[in-house]
């Protein structure tokens, strides 16, 4: 018949039309600014900076190995080294970044900083009501602009913070581990020469440092449960310098690349604006 | 499906006079090419789509490759004639040394077609053609009349390569704009000074960005 | 020998557009359709002669979008062109990472684990039917449905983003793939999402199907136009669904077998007189074969790791050698072609783009028929002017 297939389709539109009264599920508008649609866990947007602690300029986890300057595929990152050193999560003397800028103008959203980061020290962040009148100063975000706490990273990506926190733990026990056992050879040495002038006693030697073994031991084993309660790990990651330097997890390359000195920038006046806050 | 020495001589067969030569290539999925020599190439395209064997009736991608000029240092013994005083005689004596030559071995630009076989289901066979230089002698025959679609690639490759296929239908500018100039994938390609003030400069960026600040003192450039 | 046996001619012009005279009457009359026609699905331009109503010659003009990918890709690291592939047919970039991803791997002979094997079928599976439908929406939109069909598949396509808005973090530009596996794990919430939204599809292909199925303008409009003979689709490279609707069987999927596609049991839908309707129902069935698989995939989806733990993410350097690795787009055969010369970079990245190659017979289908049906023929083309330019 003539006509039956646009009479079908318009029985169609009109059945849906009639539906979306009724049904809840086809109530698909969201009154924007007063409500929102929860973002889903793995939503990301633009980088910004952990830090630990309460203060953001000491607790920064970044400690400038421009790892992530050399990947981000559009350049859009600008770190500049410190002169001098500050303790990092594992108490080891570290550079921070003295300049971290992230123009997110220009930032695409990829995450290969996050992914490149042998530190934990940059995530991606959900926030997207970014919008500004001026595009220097606005969009070049600053190492305080871009610094958000460890809390917040729980509160946008739980199950990824915790996950992160267990191998950061992990990491600090092991550091720990390994020096306290450099502490213990060094006790054993130091007890040695006593040791072999009496060996009558030859127990009584390591008695000091096991005394002390307790408390951390059981520390150790608490973390190290941890990474095992949570799930496998998002994907395999270079695991850090466990010990010496920030540049221990680097290849040769990175080294040399972390080791020029610091570039300047281009002599124009960086319109960076105040900080907010 | 034949295996390329086999493509090879059935090509060597098929059409007399055909220089083919086989580009083996190290990586693990061994997809080596075939390097025609332009003067047959058309035959030798023909030969491959009517083929009732190897019948490579879909000519799936065409594209171009830039190989620079490359200035080859070897070392060469040469010898030669020397004056030298042998028992207080002067006499020419035959000396060999070690020099070391420079030689420029010629770029080429390289055009490069992905064939595949619709009706038996089989392919890649790859072929290259290469140009004698990169500059004058640039001309390549044009498959188009073969394979339909190599019309827009090869204009492509044209375009942005620079390779001029003789026989082509319309052949003309297709990505970059007619009054464009250069040809923008070659290797040696100087990017116009299109400078944009960048908060985040550096490497590459910064790089272009203090040569745009020296134009501009210098007085070359306006902005 | 041409796909329907007969031996092609020699090269007497056979696959040259026809030449269409113009019947003498009347002035002819040039129009430059685009690059801001809203059919052309971004900017592009057809310069038109017409002849009354009737076309009579037709050249596109490409470019307005382009940003020379190709060399973005030779200036940077391997890593670092996969959030670009996603730019090139921002409709599935999930395809594009995994034909990306396949090159390389192809390139430096790396295995792919097997759940990761599994999620990038599904993801492809699920970016065939988001694209398909949304490109029959909009093929309705240009024959003047204006609106409801694309809202309809739209409202589909939202739920499939969703989901890979909660797997790779974004819903267009995912950057998911990586060369060894994929980037994140799915988690068990996530699968039991995506066997919701699964078996939510079949109604939805089915009441798209009523009411556009035997709609009578649709098929006024669609049958017997921009007709397409298979010899000439083979001959100009043609593939994808277009190929397909002219009766060609011809899917990578089962050609190739790249992946782990001879593991699932799909059939490929042909057409028969390569004109809209058979691109359009083509499509359509295609939705239905993709479900088919996806449901295989989400049965068997095996536990384990989604990233070989030998792959380099860093400091990638392959060997010295080329590859091409292609898979079955949407829009048809997508190949990326790497020449390594041992460096961080690749010395030659190209990508070989369906879009742009299925519109080498765009004049030749449009020859001799109406102006308003050249919209038409073009939205039946399915392009994507970021993979067309580049
Ligand atoms: S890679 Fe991580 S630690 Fe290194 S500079 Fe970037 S954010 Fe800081
Ligand atoms: S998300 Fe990508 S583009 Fe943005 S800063 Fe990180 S690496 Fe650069």
């Amino acid at each position: 018949m003539l006509g039956d297939g646009i009479l079908k389709g318009l029985a169609e539109t009109a059945k849906n039309f009639a539906g979306s009264f009724v049904s809840k599920e086809r109530m698909t508008t969201v009154e924007y600014p007063e409500e929102r649609l929860p973002l889903p866990e793995a939503a990301r947007n633009f980088p910004f900076l952990v830090y630990d602690g309460d203060d953001w300029e000491k607790g920064l986890r970044c400690v400038a190995c421009q790892i992530c300057e050399k990947e981000c595929p559009p350049k859009c990152i600008y770190i500049e080294k410190s002169k001098d050193k500050k303790p990092d999560y594992v108490g080891k003397p570290q550079i921070y970044p003295a300049k971290f800028d992230i123009d997110i103008s220009v930032c695409m959203s990829c995450q290969i900083c996050v992914e490149v980061c042998p530190f934990e020290a940059i995530k991606m962040n959900t926030e997207f009501e970014l919008a500004t009148d001026d595009r220097f100063g606005g969009l070049l975000l600053d190492r305080k602009e871009l610094a958000r706490s460890n809390e917040y990273y729980h509160q946008i990506h739980p199950t990824e913070a915790s996950e992160v926190d267990a191998r950061l733990a992990e990491e600090k026990a092991k550091v720990e581990a390994k020096a306290k056992a450099a502490a213990e050879a060094a006790a054993a040495k130091a007890a040695a020469p006593p040791a072999a002038a009496a060996p009558a006693t030859p127990i009584a030697k390591p008695a000091a440092p096991v005394e002390a073994r307790p408390a951390t031991a059981a520390k150790a084993a608490e973390v190290a449960k941890a990474p095992a309660a949570a799930t496998a790990p998002v994907a395999p990651k270079p695991v850090p310098g466990t010990g010496s330097d920030g540049a221990a997890s680097m290849t040769p390359e990175d080294k040399k690349a972390a080791e020029t000195p610091a570039k300047t920038n281009e002599g124009e006046p960086k319109a960076q604006g105040e900080p907010k806050e | 499906m034949k295996s390329v020495e086999e493509i090879k001589a059935a090509i060597e067969a098929a059409v007399p006079g055909a220089v083919v030569k086989v580009i083996l290539n190290p990586a693990p999925n061994a997809q080596h090419s075939l390097l025609i020599d332009a003067p047959h190439a058309v035959a030798v395209a023909e030969f491959l789509r009517d083929d009732d064997e190897l019948a490579l009736d879909f000519l799936s991608n065409v594209t171009g490759v830039d190989f620079l000029d490359k200035e080859i240092a070897e070392k060469v013994k040469v010898t030669r004639q020397v004056p030298k005083e042998v028992d207080g005689v002067q006499q020419m004596v035959d000396e060999t040394v070690e020099e070391t030559r420079k030689r420029v071995e010629p770029g080429y630009l390289e055009a490069v077609y992905h064939l595949f076989s619709v009706s038996k289901k089989h392919g890649p066979v790859i072929i290259r053609m290469r140009t004698a230089n990169r500059t004058d002698l640039v001309e390549l025959p044009s498959l188009t009349p073969i394979w339909r679609s190599a019309e827009f690639q090869e204009r492509e490759v044209f375009d942005l390569f620079g390779i001029v296929f003789t026989g082509h239908p319309d052949l003309r500018r297709i990505l970059m704009w007619d009054e464009f100039k250069d040809h923008p994938m070659r290797r040696d390609y100087v990017e116009p000074d299109d400078y944009e003030y960048e908060p985040t400069a550096h490497d590459d960026v910064l790089k272009r960005a203090q040569a745009h600040k020296a134009k501009v003192s210098a007085g070359e450039v306006s902005q | 020998m041409s796909p329907s046996g007969i031996k092609t001619e020699k090269l007497a012009g056979w696959n040259r557009p026809p030449v269409i005279e113009s019947d003498g009457e009347g002035e002819l009359l040039e129009v430059a359709m685009g690059p801001h026609h809203p059919s052309t699905h971004g900017v592009f331009r057809m310069d038109v002669v017409l002849d009354g109503e009737r076309v009579i010659k037709l050249k596109p003009v490409f470019g307005y979008l382009h940003r020379n990918h190709e060399q973005l890709g030779e200036r940077q690291s391997y890593l670092a062109s996969m959030p670009y592939t996603d730019r090139l047919d921002y409709f599935c970039s999930l395809t594009n990472n995994w034909a990306y991803a396949l090159a390389v791997e192809k390139l430096v002979g790396q295995e792919v684990p097997e759940r990761a094997e599994y999620l990038r079928v599904i993801l492809a599976e699920l970016t065939r039917i988001q694209n398909h439908a949304s490109t029959i929406g909009f093929l309705l939109q240009e024959m003047g449905a204006s609106g409801t069909p694309l809202m309809y598949a739209f409202r589909e396509r939202e739920k499939i983003l969703d989901l890979f808005e909660s797997l790779t973090g974004s819903r267009m530009m995912c950057n998911y793939m990586r060369f060894g596996g994929c980037r994140v794990d799915a988690s068990p919430a996530w699968l039991e999402a995506t066997r919701k939204v699964v078996a939510g599809l079949p109604a939805f292909v089915d009441e798209f199907e009523r009411f556009l199925m035997t709609n009578e303008i649709l098929m006024a409009r669609c049958q017997g136009i921009g007709v397409l003979k298979p010899d000439l689709a083979v001959n100009a490279g043609i593939s994808g669904p277009m190929l397909r609707a002219t009766g060609v069987n011809y899917d990578i999927r089962k050609v190739d077998h790249y992946g782990i596609y001879d593991r699932f049991k799909f059939r490929v839908p042909l057409g028969d007189h390569g004109d809209i309707y058979d691109r359009y129902m083509v499509r359509m069935l295609e939705m239905r074969e993709s479900i088919l698989i996806l449901n295989q995939a989400l049965k068997d989806l095996p536990a384990g790791p989604v990233m070989d733990p030998k792959a380099k993410i860093r400091n990638f350097r392959p060997k010295a050698g080329e590859s091409y690795g292609r898979i079955e787009a949407p829009k048809g055969e997508l190949g990326f072609y790497l020449i390594s010369d041992g460096g961080p970079n690749p010395y030659r990245y190209r990508v070989r783009p369906p879009s742009f190659i299925n519109l080498t017979v765009l004049e030749d289908m449009c020859l001799g028929s109406n102006v308003a049906d050249v919209v038409l023929i073009f939205g039946s083309v399915d392009i994507v002017l970021g993979e067309v330019d580049r």
